[in-house]
């Protein structure tokens, strides 16, 4: 049964994507792509794929619609008109295709449990995860102690990210002094209820992401969520009261120190290995009993992927609201 | 029991992405993608429940969150560019700017 | 004995939800203008989202899940109809008159 909808839901995401690709209107395609990435959500939730489902949902379905919409705001809505190499490329993408459908065939069926990955690297990880870690959720285990090395990465390519954006959006004409556009009224300061229901909300989602990043030890949840879940109640609480008085809340000089704790903590725990003694980012040489040791190695860099995900999201969001004033 | 529902979600949600493509203006698919995303937040719970883990409630209660906050950052979006279209006009002489945005 | 009375009030709840969900969808899609079809997607919406989570909540339980389902039902009770008056305030500030005539929103647009 969970094939049939499967296969339904992986329809409606071929559909979705030939519209997206099909529409010249910009914006028509950042709503589209806002429902193909919950289709693709919900696909990863029938799979049992909770923690990539969550990161889907919070980022690609919320957090991206509204960066989108920023860059829209920035251009212009129509998309120009394609070139003249239109054969070559068909002839590239067709063949590129083929190449792609034949190599799958060699590939183990779905769900085969003769598969390498089911007889090899899965039986192990969930084998040892309770010996070395004694979490609960695997998935935590294996992207933050098993394989941190490579979330560091992660970390990092989401720091310069953020530098890089900062670097483009922040060379504009007017400084924030110019506001000509104060009588038009910033936010949706002059509708009341969504007002009054954002503000509301907004100490509640902080507390939620605060959940979601400390019980990633045991349900779906860790640093990329909780960072965007948090980025996303500051980007509510700018979008009904306005830019300036987010600013106020949390100034640019927080989120970079946010962004640059982050990935320092990140890195300052991988070195800590170094100086207690064995080899960088082993978490069990933090504590006496490495098992305690590991639980606190994988909080603190938890911690510092929540830390510098929310402050390069909201630093963007500010660079495009910004970049939006004359 | 839960097989019920489930279908009628989805086919929910299939309508909901009909709207969203054929809607003439954009407020309908403003409405369908609300809508898409309500219907989301139903098919976790009710899947959760089928497939015997309520650990995962806590993606419907993420998404029901962020869907909110999508549907204002739109609406934001076209007050303010509705905005700016009326300053330019106000400051520009009449030239047909409004093609270009 | 009770289970029984659960498993039946848990069934009426869940097919009343999909129910009314399915019909949220149906009337998105074949009304006419814009703000019929708001008024359809947001009341079902709102309605049959209540149904559901009740009917999975008796199913729950008194469990950890049943506060979560509660708190997901508070919350959509709060945000879904906000959202629907952001959008309709948004669509009527931008000019698009609530015509029931099937021409009417054809011509128009932002």
């Amino acid at each position: 049964m969970t094939v049939l909808f499967g296969i339904f839901l992986l329809t409606l995401l071929v559909i979705t994507a030939v519209a997206i690709v099909h529409t010249r209107n910009l914006f028509v395609a950042v709503m589209l792509l806002g429902i193909f990435s919950l289709l693709i959500a919900i696909n990863f939730f029938i799979l049992d794929a909770a923690d990539v489902a969550l990161t889907e949902a919070a980022v690609g379905a919320g957090i991206s619609t509204v960066l989108f919409l920023g860059a829209l705001a920035l251009t212009t809505e129509r998309e120009r008109l394609g070139t003249q190499h239109r054969w070559l490329s068909l002839v590239v993408v067709t063949s590129a295709t083929l190449v792609l459908l034949y190599a799958t065939f060699d590939k183990p069926l779905f769900g085969d449990p003769d598969a390498p990955v089911h007889q090899h690297v899965a039986p192990w990880y969930l084998e040892k995860t309770p010996e070395y870690i004694d979490i609960p959720n695997v998935v935590t285990a294996v992207l933050a102690s098993f394989r941190g090395y490579d979330t560091l990465g992660e970390v990092f390519v989401v720091f310069t990210a953020g530098i890089g954006v900062m670097f483009l959006l922040s060379a504009h004409s007017g400084g924030p002094g110019r506001r000509k556009r104060e009588a038009s009224g910033i936010g949706l300061r002059e509708h009341l209820i969504p007002r009054v229901v954002g503000r509301l909300l907004v100490p509640f989602i902080l507390l939620f992401g605060l959940y979601v990043q400390f019980h990633g030890d045991f349900g779906p949840g860790g640093g990329f969520q909780a960072g965007a879940l948090i980025a996303a109640a500051f980007i509510l609480y700018a979008l009904v009261e306005g830019e300036d008085r987010t600013l106020a809340a949390l100034p640019q000089n927080a989120l970079n120190a946010l962004m640059v704790c982050g990935a320092l903590l990140y890195g300052g725990v991988g070195l800590a290995g170094i100086v207690l003694g064995s080899s960088f980012l082993d978490y069990s040489v933090l504590s006496a009993d490495p098992v305690a040791g590991q639980h606190l190695g994988i909080i603190l860099i938890e911690a510092g992927v929540g830390m510098t995900v929310t402050g390069v999201l909201l630093s963007i969001f500010h660079a495009f609201a910004a970049r939006d004033r004359i | 029991m839960y097989y019920a529902v489930t279908i009628a979600l989805l086919v929910t949600m299939a309508l909901a992405l009909a709207r969203a493509l054929m809607g003439p203006t954009v407020y309908d698919r403003v409405l369908a993608v609300n809508m898409f995303g309500t219907k989301t937040v139903l098919l976790f719970s009710v899947i959760a429940f089928l497939s015997g883990r309520p650990d995962f409630l806590d993606l419907a209660l993420a998404y029901a969150l962020i869907n909110f906050i999508g549907v204002l950052a739109v609406l934001e979006f076209f007050r303010s560019r509705a905005a700016k279209r009326v300053a330019e006009e106000g400051e520009n002489s009449p030239r047909d700017g409004a093609a270009e945005r | 004995m009770m289970e029984i009375v659960l498993n039946v009030l848990s069934w009426i709840l869940l097919s009343a939800g999909g129910v009314f969900v399915l019909i949220g969808g149906i009337g998105a899609l074949r009304m006419p203008n814009l703000y019929t079809r708001m008024h359809a997607a947001s009341v079902t919406d709102t309605m049959g989202a209540a149904l559901v989570l009740l009917g999975v909540m008796l199913q729950a339980g008194l469990t950890l899940a049943s506060i979560k389902l509660g708190a997901i039902l508070l919350f959509l009770l709060i945000t879904s109809p906000t959202a629907s008056y952001a959008l309709a305030s948004a669509a009527l500030l931008a000019g698009i008159k609530p015509d029931a005539g099937r021409a009417a929103d054809e011509t128009r647009g932002p």
